[in-house]
């Protein structure tokens, strides 16, 4: 009788869905494991050790992947910044500012560096950046990164300023408020859990990057991506994997905390 | 995350009427498009202008007019370049793989993303934060991390393989790795929470009395789902499928890692025309410009059919 009205199970889709989730996990639990193997053999499991941690950060390679994730860090942050600024103004006009000319082509141009294909934007970058003759290094990096983290710091924040209805705005105007006024004190602090999610999925998008950044870094610049590809090509070697770890746990730890924080908002709205 | 609300972006309309901000829609709307526009339109422009010019032996072009890279794509002349135009088959070739495999990709992801969101959506409060957060966490862990993961696993000497042989599974070693199915394998994992995000939305907002309302009409479970749930979520379903599609056919991490050298796709054949001083850059910049054309063919098609849809 109780199977006969359950209409929202289907025989065989939880077992599917485990299987995503192994397919999804294994690997990384598995290079997680392996990171810890004492063994410079990278098939056959020894016994637990920090070796290979201590090998990435005062090993032989520690100085290159020290770089890299300087390089890596200070543009994620860069690219970020400046891409939050700009959605942020953008989302405003888009949503706030009535009609105006060229309104209906912003949308597909905000939304351009998702739909080209990541090589190809890699391409024109880079065939850009040579023709006008701008040497490749940090700034075709950051400007690059900058370019294709638009639209990702645009979504969540268009998202959250739909949700706020223009009204407080207009009550603070009619009580004199200047619009700079209203913008700071009214729109601003209730935009700032989308503004900070745009932020935070723009800088791991940045960091993310391989794609991209490969095509415009030019000669000596590396950011971490990069130099794991470079050192992986060679085969993958434990400190690769004590590496990978430690980037997996960081962005478990970002995630953690996006989430918490987004649901400590929801909690606040529905008081 | 994101695609969902592009989905609402898109449809909805700006909240106020009048515009608070009035007047200031220009200063606000000049960053983004100076910034797009000069480092990404004209950028994808002059990849146009180059794709008509002549290759440059060390890496560059020559300014001079030239077809020279779209009749390498189409055309083979033979090696002096004397003999009568015979179709090239080889580009055409790695274009067709690649659109083939990033099918079968998106084919796989669908065949365990739909269960999967099913499932999640089916789910209540806790366990429903629980799935979707298990589900995204490796969206955002970076995708080169995650193939050389899945490199170290199918390897033929790595821990698949050993454990399969020690439960006796197995003879002698799967060779998955520099395969089809790597890559494929590969592709499902970087894009399927781009597959299950949006088929999730979809089931979720499906009204489950209806259900209800079938089995009463006597349908089966699996009828039900093939000629009411699927039908309902249909949108969800194609948009996931995009989302997979488009980024596989440019990929370039899978293939290489996974896939091996000989195992070329598109993304492949782009970055090895840039790379060092062997490269071809009118070549690659054509081979750019037929994958954007394709997939702008594509994502038009999906519009059209949308906005078709929705009328």
């Amino acid at each position: 009788m109780s199977r006969r009205t359950n209409f929202r199970h289907f025989p065989g889709f939880m077992a599917l869905g485990l299987l995503c989730m192994f397919l999804l996990y294994a690997p990384l639990i598995i290079v997680m494991v392996y990171s810890f193997n004492d063994s410079i053999s990278v098939t056959r499991f020894d016994s637990v050790s920090l070796r290979w941690y201590r090998d990435v950060f005062f090993g032989l390679e520690a100085g290159k992947f020290r770089q890299a994730t300087f390089n890596s860090l200070t543009i994620a942050i860069g690219a970020a910044t400046v891409s939050t600024v700009i959605a942020t103004c953008a989302s405003i006009a888009m949503l706030r500012a009535g009609r105006f000319r060229g309104k209906l082509l912003s949308f597909p141009l905000l939304s351009l560096p998702l739909m080209v294909p990541e090589i190809v934007t890699a391409v024109a970058t880079l065939i850009f950046f040579s023709a006008i003759g701008f040497a490749a290094g940090h700034a075709t990096i950051l400007v690059a990164h900058i370019v294709f983290c638009i639209p990702f710091a645009y979504l969540p924040i268009a998202a959250r300023m739909q949700s706020i209805e223009s009204v407080y705005e207009q009550a603070a105007q009619d009580l004199y408020a200047s619009r700079w006024d209203s913008f700071r004190l009214i729109l601003l602090p209730l935009l700032m859990p989308g503004i900070i999610s745009g932020f935070l999925l723009a800088f791991i998008i940045s960091l993310d990057d391989f794609i991209i950044t490969n095509f415009v870094k030019g000669a000596g610049v590396e950011t971490l991506p990069t130099a794991i590809f470079g050192a992986a090509k060679q085969g993958i070697k434990p400190n690769i994997m004590a590496i990978s770890t430690l980037l997996l746990l960081t962005s478990i730890v970002f995630v953690s905390l996006s989430y918490m924080f987004g649901r400590v908002e929801s909690n606040n709205k529905r008081e | 995350m994101a695609e969902q609300e592009t989905q609402e972006q898109s449809s909805g309309e700006p909240s106020g009427e009048r515009g608070i901000y009035e007047g200031l829609a220009y200063y606000l709307m000049a960053p983004a498009w100076v910034t797009l526009f000069v480092f990404l339109v004209v950028p994808l422009g002059i990849m146009l202008v180059y794709s008509f010019l002549t290759k440059e032996f060390r890496g560059g072009v020559i300014w001079e007019f030239s077809l020279a890279a779209y009749d390498q794509f189409f055309f083979d002349r033979g090696l002096f370049g004397d003999e009568p135009a015979r179709i090239e088959w080889t580009y055409i070739g790695i274009f067709w793989r690649s659109l083939w495999q990033a099918g079968l990709a998106t084919l796989l992801c669908l065949l365990l993303g739909f269960p999967t969101a099913f499932v999640i959506a089916t789910r209540s409060g806790r366990w429903k934060f629980v799935w979707l957060f298990l589900i995204t966490i490796p969206y955002w862990v970076n995708l080169l991390i995650r193939t050389i993961s899945m490199k170290f696993l199918i390897r033929d000497n790595g821990p698949l393989n050993e454990w399969l042989l020690a439960i006796g599974v197995l003879d002698k070693p799967l060779h998955l790795i520099n395969t089809d199915f790597a890559i494929q394998l590969g592709l499902f994992y970087s894009y399927l929470p781009f597959m299950v995000l949006p088929i999730y939305a979809s089931i979720e907002r499906y009204n489950f009395a209806l259900s209800e309302a079938a089995a009463d009409l006597y349908a089966s479970r699996w009828y039900t789902l093939r000629r009411v749930i699927f039908p309902l979520v249909k949108p969800g379903v194609v948009a996931g499928c995009i989302l997979v599609f488009v980024p596989s056919l440019g990929a370039f991490l899978a293939p290489d890692l996974l896939g091996g050298a000989k195992k070329f796709m598109i993304g492949s054949l782009i970055e090895e025309q840039f790379k060092g001083n062997i490269g071809n850059w009118p070549f690659g910049a054509a081979a750019s410009m037929l994958l954007l054309s394709l997939v702008l063919v594509m994502l038009t098609c999906y519009a059209l059919s949308q906005s078709r849809a929705r009328r």
